[in-house]
Order: structure tokens, then C-alpha cells, then sequence
């Protein structure tokens, strides 16, 4: 479908706010008509020297009419933006929805900045399109069509004079906006960049002191600066010119009315108050003829924006429920990968042939260099991604036969980047959770070692955290983490990595914890350091996407194959000589 | 200054870390002043250099507000003087004049709004250069008591805002003397008929002043509002992977969706004022023009005015709202440029901590000797960071930081790099006060690799070069070579030359942190600081980037604050800091011997935390199958220990070869080989090292061996010594 024209669809939702701007914008023009009508008339009077209480009559009818347009403009005015408040407020809620259903397939691809202008900037732009494009724009026509026709049936001389000036400025202000419109993108393109040196300067401030790169980055802006304010100058001076120069173009119509206009008059073919009334209509005009090119530019603007809008709301979810899928009971936690392949792009295969099983309340240890699948395959459990080929089970089912809410309460995972949402930290323990007891909260906030710190801030679980509350630690937001997942209960677990720095009062504190989360769960490791891997009931060892080892430590470690040898790589000389491996004796 | 901010801005804001509320206060753009003399004072400095422009602009200006005044008048003039005296010889020059007027128009508009843009984007850009220089200049204090995203508002919205203001001044400059202009010619055209119709101007204010106080509430509701709903956004975006994997999908769709009504209910109150504001001083210009008609029209009518005046004073109330409506729109925009003014000087008025001493020299090669002496500092007065501090780091070697976290070892190597001053005592490189040289050289023999590696977006090479753009390619890539980064480099599309995302994110935490450290290399610092430079990194990286640490280390002077056990070794010396002093200093040996805090810590981290400092899941798993060659102690034995912390079990899995002794113990630590046993006879010893975050513990078994029992000794390190018996379990099997 055409961009605009579903665009359009969402302000024909709101069909009578549209019909209603559009009525009213009508009779509101229409009221605009008579008041120069009504002040040539008078003029006319006044000049046959007619009576005082026919421009009383005038005078009142222009009051009268001037309500009538008030009232009408207001209502054309109220509607026009509460329709394209009410556009921009659909387009945003589906905008969301559709963001928290896409799979983490679709959010790879994506930064947050432009999602975010995505949401903001670009539905911005459609409002403006219902708002000044449809409506307003309308409005432009249904004036030059009102006014030319009173000119025309008063005098078609006059009229092809004082009109003829109306499609000249036409043209410069939509000539005007096209040319300027490259200029403001680029200008804020540059903006951008400009925000982006300030941005990486600031947040980075401790290595461009400790590199003493003060000058450098002065520099660095500077030029960046520099650019700016000359392309806004560009820009200014283009607005200008053409701005002053239609300005003109209207002064020299009255010229023009009064000179041709003038020669009626003395020629007897037009009163005086008819060549008044067309000055005054010229007057009217002015404005929404000047308005006509950032109009149409409403129009260029909506379709890219909607372009970019619609490119998320069409995206189509990797992950998808089936329409049949049932909900996953609680799970014993029996888990088959059976010939699993998992493939993000068409091009490139992320894991292949991966055949495994994990028993309930195993725990199972992914070992791996960086890009050697182990993050993949903890991913594709809880479905955030979906494999390509072969299938994964759970407790005998098929984990694209269920719904993912039950999926994902059946798979708790602690994440690599622990996410900390601006709310309480009551709030952000039992997230994704609705009701919950407080004590529950502590309990798991106990177990996670996270409640002695908690109760010691001033307003202790109702501190607020996130942005515009207070910071968390690696550390604590690690075992907030850990806390979430306890209460959530899940009968298997994923640990994604937790090797976020922390001392080692804290890494004592989040293994405690750990230990006691795995507890009678299935869990699934991604390890990063050889030790834990020691303790898994099965290691799977992992390059290229292919499990090239599988056993546990102690079996991989005799087998003296690659396991072995990133041991000797990696764990020997940490130990430096200090332990003696048999048979090295 | 406007009354709200200050107190964030002044020294000893404290808050590092928790309760980080100081800084900046929140926005509070409601309620400022229209004029705040300090601030247009301060802003017309801005504007000085611009002087000769700006009275071009002024006088375009008048000239432009002339035309204005005098179209309608000319307009006049040809009605009653030419048409009506059907003078048509005369009307056809009268015209081309009204041109010209036109023309002169048409010139000085542009004129004016083409330099006051000029003038308003060099004063801009000037702004911005000395906000963005002076932020350089700031010390980090200033940077740990306000977040960045403040400070960037400041430096981007704020200006910003004032781009706004520079041309709402001017352009209100010319409303105000457009009005004057016209209210003047009405009432020299006609005093009488000028005075009825200005007798609006009194409703109209009144109209604008409730129609500014309604609105204003509003207009408050809708940004508090937008404010919401771009946070929602942004947190379920960037929070999009939790938010999916704890199943809350539907309700922080519920909870945005009710985000967003209040946006559009907010809205939707605002347009209600917004939509009346227009309307209603249409309204008024009517009833301006029609008490003209009947009263300007009763005048004609008696004769005493011609009805050109009627034209003319049509016009010029069209031409009079224009003026008025925007003064009442650029209301609000000059109240918040005011606010915005105050701001930006605010920011421009806070003074660095570090300054450089006036004369101050520029350090050039140094050894590399650095001296702490007596150093004492603190963040907030009363709270002391750091007392007493004494260090001497050789020129060349190597020194450790350890201790808990807040102990102040980031803090120690801050100050190196005199990021802060010291409060008390000095440091001192190769015998220059750091106090005493300048900044920027001092800089250039210091380097830092942080924790988190810093990268900026461009390419890869220009992240490595940083500030030393001079260096060559080669040197670049000899860099990249030194610190095992080039394979991966060259690995990527476009080598040297591949673009970095935001934050280098394309790269993984591992290949970031062997660019900061080729960056570091690159920089040809004396002195080098790691700041927990290997905390982020798993094994494998860990591993490549350990060759870097030996290149770059190596002739060096360096102060590594060590996550890990490796790095520690390598140092001359261990400074172990503790409250904010050095509690401990010594080798890793002297220091074990000496029995205290690092001792301690030591024994902590072994005590929790497995040999290499990581996190241990669950239970241990058995280590199967000693070895043997049948001598009494071979087999496997089951231990029950006496320790000062309680009683342990562990397995023991024993191996004699000869008089040597080897073997597993699987504790509750984990399993663990060991070494330097003997046996002799019936009596056998051997010792475990056991290896933790920051150092070894070594426990020392000796015992004798009685048919399937061994009892004896353990020595737990530092923390003491204990008994322990073993019984076998399973006899020893047969080695390869």
C-alpha cells in the first residue's frame, strides 16, 4: 500500500473530526468572504453619501460575520490538531506494540537513536502532514477559489490582474521549501554530528584528559560547529530571500490592483469600494498562499516518514506463535536440542547439527571463543530466535508448539547487560510479574544478596533506580538480576555470562547467590572462565558454530584434544607454574 | 540568576556514585523572568564584535518598518489624490512609485533577516566553542557531579533555545516598531478615528494576558507529558531484550498505551487554548475595522476625511495584529531563552578545580619516576578519601594497586593524572611538582587504558592515532602489531580504515580493549595507568591481551590497579591500599609472610571463589581415577579437616613416584592438584596452591600414613592451622 494513502487511514479514523475540520474550515472561509465585501460597500456608501445607519448595518454585519469565522476557525483549528493528535496517538501505540513483539532478530539490526526518531521525529512529521497537509492544505484551494470567484463576478479584468500574482508566489514558496528542505536535513544532519562529538567528548572526558587531547577535541568540534552555524546561515539566507521576494510579489499586486484597478474606477467600470475590497482580499490571501509550499512540503515529508514507520510495523517477527500453539505447562525441565541449526541471516550459519540433552536439574556448560555459537545456543531456547533447522524440546514438546508467554516463564534468564528500568527496586525485582507480595520480593532480594544493601538505602525498596534515580553497581544490578529470576522461579535457567567487573567481595557475593538460584533447575552456562566449567554435568565445547567436544572436565581433560589444549592456553599459565599437572611430572 | 539553579553547580557538590541527585538541578523552565538583565548584559558581550552588522540590521530594520508605515498612507493617497481626481497621467507614475516603495521593502527585509542570521549564527557558534572549550577545561569533579546527558542538554538545547532567542529579539524589535510605526500614523493620519480604533488595543492585551496564563499550564502538561512517553520509549527499546524474556510485553503495552493517552489528553487541553488564540484576534481586528467603517465611515460621510483613509486604515489593522500575535507567541520563547541565558552562563561561570599554575612549564621526556608524598584528598570536605598517601614507583617498573572496592585506588591514579588535586602533600614526577607543569605535557607522559575501553566513532585507525595524528600508518599498525590487534584488524572490511559504530559496538569488549591499548601504546606515554584494564574480558581475550600488558608494560613506569591475580605477579611491588591509605606494600611473598590485610583478602577470595577468581556453580564433581604404583599412599582418601572456619570434607587423590608425591584434592573450593609432596617412609607432605583473585593460599598438608588412615597437620596459610584424618576409599590404580 502507498504510504500516504495509509496515512491518510489513520486520520480517517477519525472520519468526523476530519469531516467536522473540513465543514467548518469551509464556512469559516466562506465567513472570511464578506468582511471586504462589507468594508467596499461601505466605502461605496459612504461615498454616495448614503446613510449612517447603513454602515451601522455594515459595521454589524462584519462583527457578526467576524464571530461567525472566529467560531468556525477555532473549530477548524481544534479539530484539524485534535485529529492529528489522536493519528499520531495510533501511530505511536502500534509503533510500540510492534517493537515489544519483535523477536531479538529484528532489535540486532536496530539502534536505539533511530528507533527512537523513529517514534518521535518521524511521527511528528505524519502529524503535521493530517494537520497542515490534509487540512490545511485544502483550505489553501477552497480560499483562492472563493476569493478568485467574488473577484471574477465583481470584475474579470481586475481579477486576471490581482490573481495572476497567486500561482507566481505559489510556485517560489514550493520552490522555496523544496530547495530549503535539503539544506535543513543536511544542517541537521550535521547537528547530529555535532551532538554526537559532544556526546562521545563528554561521556569519554576522562581519556581525553588523561591523552591530554583538550586541543584535539576542540578542534574536533570546532569544525564541526563551524559547520553547522555556516549551514544554517545557508539556509536562513535562502529563507530570507525568497521570503522577502514574495512579500514583494504581494506588494506589487496592490500596485498592480491599484494601478489597473484605478483605471476601472476612473473609467466607470468598478467603484471604489469593489477596488478597496479587492486589496483587502489580496490580504486575505497572503498568508495561506505563502503557507501553500510548506505545505506541499508536509506531503514529502510524511512519505519518507511514513516510509520509515511502516518499515517497522510491517517488519514481520521471526518468532512467531502458531495460531494453534498451546501453553507450556510447569516443565520438569528436560530439554533436547535435536540437530539443531540456528542461522540469522540466509548467509551465514550461527550453530549447526546440534544434538544434546539435559536432563532435569543438570547443568550444562557452553565453552567458546567469541562468535563460536554458545550465546546462540542459550538464545534459541527461550525462542528469541528461532532455529532453522531440526527442533528443540522441552519436556518431550516442541518449543515452537507453545505460546511464549508459558515458554519464557518456563526459561528464566539472567542476562549479560542486566537491564535497570526507572522505577523502584521493588518494582524492578518483580518485574514482569503482577502481583507480589513484598516478602517475596525480600526473600529473593535475601537470597540474591542484594537485601542488606537495599535495606540500608533511606527509603529502602522503594528507592528509585534507573535514570533520574540512583545508580546500581555492576555488581548489585547483577544480583538484582539473580533476584528477579528467584522470583520468577523458573525450572530452567540461563546464565548469560556474568563476567561484568566486580571485586571480589562481590563476586563472592553473586556466586553465593548463583548457587542457590541453580538449585534443582536446568541450567544452561555460557562460560567464560574454565573453572565453572568444572562443575557442569556436560561441557560442550564449542567453535564455529559445531560442538567439537562434549564430555565433562575431567573427561574432555584426558581426551587431550582442543579442551585440553585451550586448558593448558588459558588456565596453566593463570596458574603460573605454581600447580604440577600429572603427567606433566 | 534565576533563583532555582546554583547550588548543584558549586564546589564540594560530593555524591560520586549513590545518591548521585547533585549537579545540575532538574529542568525547571516555568515561571522565568522575561528579562534577566545579567543575562542580556552577558549575551550583548556576544554581540559587541558584531556591532557594525547589527546597526545595519537596525537600520534595515527602520527602513523596512518605514515601508510598512507608509504603504497604507500611499495607498491613500492614490485613492483620494488620483483616482478620484481621475488623474490617470498621474496614476501612472504614482504606481511605479509605490513600486519602488516596494522594492526598498523588499531590500532592507532581506537585508535585516540575512544579517541578523549571520550575527545570530556567529554568536551561536561562538557560545558553543566557549561552552565546549570551558567543559574541557573542567575538572573531573565537575563531571561526577553532573551527568552527562545534563550537560549536553545544557550545551545543545540550550543554545539552541538562544538561536531562537537572538532572532525573537531582533524580530521583536521590528514587531514593537512596526506597532509604534502604525499606532503613530493613525493617529497623525486621523487623531480621532486613530484613537477609536486603537481603543481595541487595551481588550487585546487583557486577552493575551489570561489567554498566556491558561495557556502556560498546559503547555507545562504537554512537555511533562512528551517527557513520559520518550522515556517509556527509550527504556522499552533499549530494556526490549528483558522486557521480552521476562513476558512483560503486554503490560508496558498497557502501561505506554496509558502513557500516551495522557500525552493526547494533554494535548488535546493545550490545542483547546492553542486553536483560540488566533481566532479571537481575528475577532478583534474586525471589531477594530468595523468601528473604522461605522465611524471613519460616519466621518466621510460628513466629509471630514476622504475614504482613502478608510483604505488606508483597513490596512493598517491587518497590519498591526500580525505584529501583536507574534509578540504573544514569542512570549513563552523569550521567558525560556531567558532561563536557557542563565544556564548556559552558569555552566560558563563555574570554575575548573585544576588549574594550571600561572607560568606553568611543559614537561618534557621524563624517567618516569613518580612520587606520592604525604598525599591526602578527599571529594567532599570532612570525608577523606585518601590520607597520607606515600608512594615511590622507580622509574621503569611496575606497581600494583589492590584492596577492596572505595579503598581509593581509582582515586590514586586519578590524581596522577591530576585529574584532581591533592588536598595535602604532592606527587611528583621525576621530580616536578605536577602542580607546577603544564597540563596538556603532563598528559602526553601519561597514559590511560580504563576499565571500560573508550572508543569514538570513526575509523579504527583514527582511534588508535587519537590525538597523535601525526603518526604514520606504519607506526600505527606496528602499535596494533605490539598489542596483537592487527590480525583481527586486518580482518575486517576496510582494515585500519573500518568504521566503528556507536561505541566501537561492532567490535566485541576484547577487541575494544586491544584498540585502547594500542592507542595507549601509540602515545609513547612514560607512565602508564591500567584502571582494571582486563576486568571485562573473558578468558580468550584475556589471553591475547596479556601479550599487550608484557609489550606494553615493558621500560615502562606503570600503576595497574590488577582485577586479576596474573598482572599482580608481574609487579615490582604490591601497594595494598585500604581506607585510603597504603596499609600493606611488599611482594606478593613479603606481603603473605606479613600476615595482614592482603593475607586477608587473599584468603577471601580463595575462600569464596575458585582458583582462577571465578564464579563456581553448584557442587564440584568428582575427579576420576588417581593414579598409583601401589606404594601405601596411593589411592583415594576421603578427608574430614579441622580448620580455624570449621570442619571440611574434601578428596584426596594420591600418587607416589618414587619419593615424590602428587595428586588431586577436591575441596570445597574445588579440585586442585598439588605439588612439592614427599613421602618418606610412612610420613608424607604436600602443599596446595590454592589460587584466588588476588594471590595464592597455600595449605600444608603433613601427616603419616597408618594401614588406610592418615592423620597429621594442615597449615591454612595465614589464617591458621588445623588437624585432619583421611581414610581411603579406594586403592590406588595403575598408572600409564
Amino acid at each position: 500500500m502507498r504510504v500516504l494513502p495509509r496515512l491518510a487511514g489513520y486520520a480517517f479514523r477519525h472520519r468526523w473530526y476530519l469531516i467536522g475540520a473540513y465543514v467548518t474550515m469551509t464556512l469559516s472561509s466562506l465567513s472570511a468572504m464578506v468582511i471586504p465585501r462589507m468594508l467596499g460597500d461601505a466605502i461605496d456608501e459612504a461615498l454616495a453619501s448614503g446613510l449612517q445607519s447603513k454602515l451601522l448595518i455594515l459595521a454589524g454585519v462584519i462583527m457578526a460575520f467576524s464571530v461567525l469565522r472566529g467560531i468556525f476557525s477555532y473549530g477548524q483549528r481544534y479539530l484539524s490538531e485534535a485529529l492529528s493528535q489522536r493519528a499520531a496517538f495510533d501511530l505511536r501505540n502500534d509503533f510500540f506494540n510492534k517493537l515489544q513483539k519483535l523477536s531479538f532478530g529484528f532489535h540486532d539490526q536496530q539502534q536505539t537513536g533511530n528507533l527512537m526518531s523513529k517514534a518521535t521525529a518521524d511521527v511528528e512529521a505524519v502529524r503535521m502532514f493530517v494537520s497542515m497537509g490534509l487540512i490545511r492544505g485544502l483550505s489553501v484551494f477552497i480560499m483562492v477559489a472563493l476569493i478568485g470567484t467574488v473577484m471574477f463576478l465583481t470584475n474579470w479584468r481586475l481579477a486576471i490582474v490581482s490573481m495572476a500574482f497567486v500561482p507566481i508566489v505559489m510556485w517560489r514558496a514550493i520552490m522555496m521549501s523544496t530547495t530549503l528542505r535539503p539544506t535543513w536535513m543536511k544542517v541537521q544532519a550535521e547537528t547530529g554530528h555535532l551532538t554526537t562529538v559532544l556526546q562521545e567528548n563528554l561521556a569519554g572526558i576522562r581519556v581525553v584528559k588523561a591523552f591530554g587531547a583538550r586541543e584535539f577535541e576542540v578542534e574536533k568540534f570546532e569544525r564541526k560547529a563551524g559547520l553547522v552555524a555556516d549551514l544554517t546561515y545557508k539556509a536562513t539566507r535562502l529563507f530570507a530571500s525568497q521570503g522577502s521576494l514574495m512579500t514583494f510579489i504581494f506588494t506589487a499586486a496592490t500596485g498592480a490592483i491599484l494601478w489597473a484597478g484605478g483605471r476601472e474606477v476612473i473609467a466607470g467600470r468598478l467603484s471604489t469600494g469593489e477596488m478597496a475590497s479587492f486589496i483587502m482580499y489580496m490580504g486575505l490571501l497572503g498568508m495561506p498562499v505563502r503557507m501553500s509550499g510548506w505545505m506541499v512540503n508536509t506531503f514529502s515529508r510524511a512519505s519518507s516518514a511514513g516510509q520509515r514507520i511502516f518499515e517497522v510495523l510491517d517488519a514481520e517477527s521471526p518468532v512467531q506463535e502458531r495460531p494453534d500453539a498451546n501453553p507450556l505447562p510447569w516443565v520438569a525441565g528436560h530439554v533436547k536440542f535435536s540437530d539443531v541449526s540456528v542461522s540469522y541471516d540466509s548467509a551465514e550459519t550461527a550453530v549447526r547439527g546440534i544434538e544434546f540433552e539435559a536432563e532435569p536439574g543438570q547443568m550444562i556448560a557452553f565453552l567458546g571463543g567469541p562468535g563460536s555459537g554458545k550465546s546462540t545456543l542459550a538464545h534459541v531456547i527461550p525462542r528469541f530466535y528461532d532455529v532453522s533447522a531440526g527442533s528443540i524440546t522441552i519436556d518431550g514438546t516442541d518449543v515452537r508448539e507453545v505460546t511464549l508467554p508459558s515458554l519464557r516463564k518456563n526459561v528464566g534468564i539472567v542476562l549479560q547487560d542486566v537491564f535497570v528500568f526507572a522505577a523502584t527496586i521493588q518494582d524492578n525485582i518483580a518485574y514482569g510479574l503482577d502481583e507480589v507480595e513484598t516478602e517475596d520480593v525480600i526473600r529473593a532480594a535475601k537470597i540474591a544478596q542484594l537485601h542488606e544493601y537495599i535495606d540500608g538505602l533511606p527509603d529502602g525498596y522503594d528507592t528509585w533506580v534507573g535514570e533520574r534515580g540512583i545508580t546500581l553497581s555492576g555488581g548489585q544490578r547483577q544480583r538484582l538480576s539473580i533476584a528477579r529470576t528467584i522470583l520468577l522461579d523458573p525450572p530452567i535457567l540461563i546464565l548469560d555470562g556474568s563476567t561484568s567487573s566486580v571485586d571480589m567481595g562481590t563476586e563472592h557475593r553473586i556466586q553465593e547467590a548463583l548457587r542457590e538460584v541453580i538449585k534443582g533447575r536446568t541450567t544452561f552456562v555460557i562460560a567464560h572462565r574454565l573453572s565453572t566449567v568444572k562443575s557442569a554435568d556436560l561441557v560442550l565445547v564449542l567453535e564455529g558454530g559445531e560442538i567439537v567436544e562434549r564430555g565433562t572436565h575431567q573427561d574432555l581433560y584426558d581426551r587431550g584434544g582442543f579442551y585440553r589444549k585451550i586448558y593448558d592456553l588459558q588456565l596453566r599459565p593463570q596458574e603460573k607454574g605454581a600447580v604440577t599437572v600429572r603427567g606433566d611430572a | 540568576m534565576n533563583g532555582g539553579f546554583g547550588g548543584g553547580w558549586m564546589r564540594g557538590g560530593g555524591g560520586r556514585g549513590m545518591g548521585g541527585r547533585m549537579g545540575i538541578d532538574e529542568e525547571q523552565e516555568e515561571g522565568g523572568q522575561l528579562y534577566d538583565h545579567q543575562v542580556v548584559v552577558r549575551l550583548m558581550a556576544y554581540m559587541r564584535p558584531h556591532s557594525k552588522r547589527l546597526l545595519a540590521t537596525i537600520a534595515a530594520m527602520f527602513v523596512y518598518t518605514g515601508t510598512i508605515v507608509v504603504m497604507p498612507y500611499m495607498v491613500k493617497l492614490i485613492i483620494d489624490d488620483y483616482i478620484h481626481a481621475g488623474n490617470l497621467t498621474g496614476l501612472n507614475w504614482v504606481v511605479p512609485i509605490f513600486i519602488g516603495v516596494a522594492l526598498v521593502q523588499y531590500g532592507s527585509q532581506y537585508v535585516n533577516q540575512r544579517t541578523m542570521a549571520f550575527v545570530g549564527q556567529r554568536v551561536l557558534y561562538k557560545l558553543r566553542m566557549d561552552m565546549f572549550t570551558h567543559l574541557q577545561r573542567l575538572s573531573m569533579s565537575f563531571y561526577d557531579r553532573n551527568e552527562v546527558g545534563r550537560v549536553m542538554s545544557r550545551v545543545q538545547n540550550d543554545v539552541q533555545q538562544l538561536q531562537e532567542f537572538l532572532s525573537i529579539v531582533l524580530v521583536t524589535l521590528g514587531d514593537v516598531l512596526s506597532i509604534s510605526g502604525i499606532i503613530v500614523a493613525m493617529l497623525l493620519l486621523n487623531f480621532k478615528l486613530g484613537l477609536i480604533t486603537l481603543s481595541v488595543i487595551p481588550l487585546l492585551f487583557m486577552m493575551l494576558m489570561m489567554w498566556q496564563g491558561y495557556a502556560r499550564r498546559s503547555f507545562m502538561r504537554v512537555r511533562k507529558a512528551i517527557a513520559v512517553v520518550n522515556s517509556g520509549l527509550q527504556e522499552n527499546i533499549s530494556g526490549v531484550r528483558v522486557v521480552q524474556s521476562l513476558n512483560r510485553e503486554d503490560a508496558n503495552v498497557k502501561s505506554f498505551g496509558r502513557a500516551n493517552a495522557e500525552h493526547l489528553g494533554a494535548n488535546l487541553e493545550a490545542t483547546k487554548f492553542t486553536a483560540a488564540l488566533f481566532p479571537a484576534v481575528e475577532v478583534l481586528s474586525a471589531l477594530g475595522l468595523a468601528m473604522v467603517i461605522f465611524f471613519g465611515g460616519s466621518m466621510a460621510l460628513q466629509a471630514t476625511i476622504e475614504v482613502g483613509l478608510l483604505v488606508a486604515f483597513a490596512l493598517y489593522i491587518q497590519r498591526f495584529f500580525e505584529p501583536v500575535m507574534n509578540l504573544t507567541m514569542q512570549f513563552g520563547s523569550l521567558q525560556r531563552a531567558m532561563v536557557s541565558g542563565a544556564r548556559i552562563f552558569e555552566i560558563l561561570d563555574v570554575e575548573p578545580d585544576v588549574v594550571e599554575m600561572e607560568g606553568a612549564t611543559p614537561l618534557h621526556q621524563v624517567e618516569g619516576e613518580v612520587r606520592f608524598e604525604g598525599v591526602g584528598f578527599h571529594y567532599k570536605v570532612g570525608e577523606p578519601v585518601l590520607r597520607d598517601v606515600n608512594i615511590h614507583v622507580t622509574a621503569g617498573t611496575t606497581v600494583a594497586l589492590v584492596g577492596p572496592s572505595g579503598a581509593g585506588k581509582t582515586t590514586i591514579v586519578s590524581l596522577m593524572m591530576r585529574l584532581y588535586d591533592v588536598a595535602e602533600g604532592r606527587i611528583t614526577v621525576d621530580g616536578h611538582d605536577i602542580r607546577d607543569v603544564d597540563l596538556d605535557s603532563l598528559a602526553k607522559q601519561i597514559s590511560l587504558v580504563p576499565q571500560e575501553p573508550y572508543l569514538f566513532s570513526g575509523t579504527i585507525s583514527e582511534n588508535i592515532r587519537y590525538n597523535r595524528t601525526e603518526a604514520t600508518d606504519e607506526e600505527v599498525e606496528s602499535a596494533s602489531r605490539a598489542v596483537g590487534a592487527h590480525d583481527f584488524i586486518s580482518g575486517l572490511s576496510g582494515g585500519y580504515d573500518c568504521p566503528l559504530q556507536e561505541r566501537g559496538s561492532n567490535l566485541s569488549v576484547g577487541q575494544r580493549q586491544l584498540i585502547s591499548f594500542a592507542r595507549a601504546l601509540l602515545a609513547h606515554p612514560r607512565v602508564l595507568l591500567l584502571d582494571e584494564a582486563t576486568a571485562n574480558i573473558d578468558t580468550y581475550t584475556e589471553r591475547l591481551i596479556q601479550r599487550a600488558l608484557d609489550e606494553l608494560l615493558s621500560d615502562r613506569t606503570a600503576v595497574v590497579i590488577a582485577p586479576r591475580l596474573s598482572t599482580v605477579r608481574n609487579a615490582a611491588s604490591i601497594l595494598v591500599v585500604d581506607d585510603g591509605h597504603i596499609a600493606e606494600r611488599g611482594s606478593h611473598d613479603e606481603l603473605m609472610a606479613l600476615d595482614g590485610l592482603y593475607a586477608r583478602l587473599y584468603s577471601y577470595a580463595t575462600d569464596g571463589v575458585n582458583e582462577d577468581g571465578d564464579v563456581v556453580f553448584g557442587e564440584q564433581p568428582k575427579v576420576a581415577d588417581p593414579t598409583s604404583n601401589g606404594n601405601v599412599a596411593d589411592g583415594t582418601w576421603l578427608v574430614t579437616m579441622e580448620s580455624p572456619r570449621g570442619t571440611r570434607e574434601g578428596t584426596l587423590e594420591l600418587a607416589v613416584q618414587g619419593s615424590a608425591l602428587t595428586g588431586i584434592w577436591s575441596g570445597p573450593q574445588g579440585a586442585q592438584e598439588f605439588y612439592g609432596g614427599s613421602i618418606e617412609g610412612t610420613d608424607l607432605s604436600w602443599r596446595v596452591e590454592m589460587e584466588g583473585h588476588m594471590s595464592k593460599m597455600s595449605l600444608n598438608f603433613s601427616g603419616s600414613v597408618e594401614d588406610d588412615a592418615i592423620t597429621g597437620s594442615v597449615e591454612f596459610g595465614s589464617r591458621g592451622s588445623g588437624s585432619f584424618t583421611a581414610k581411603r576409599v579406594e586403592s590406588g590404580v595403575a598408572d600409564e
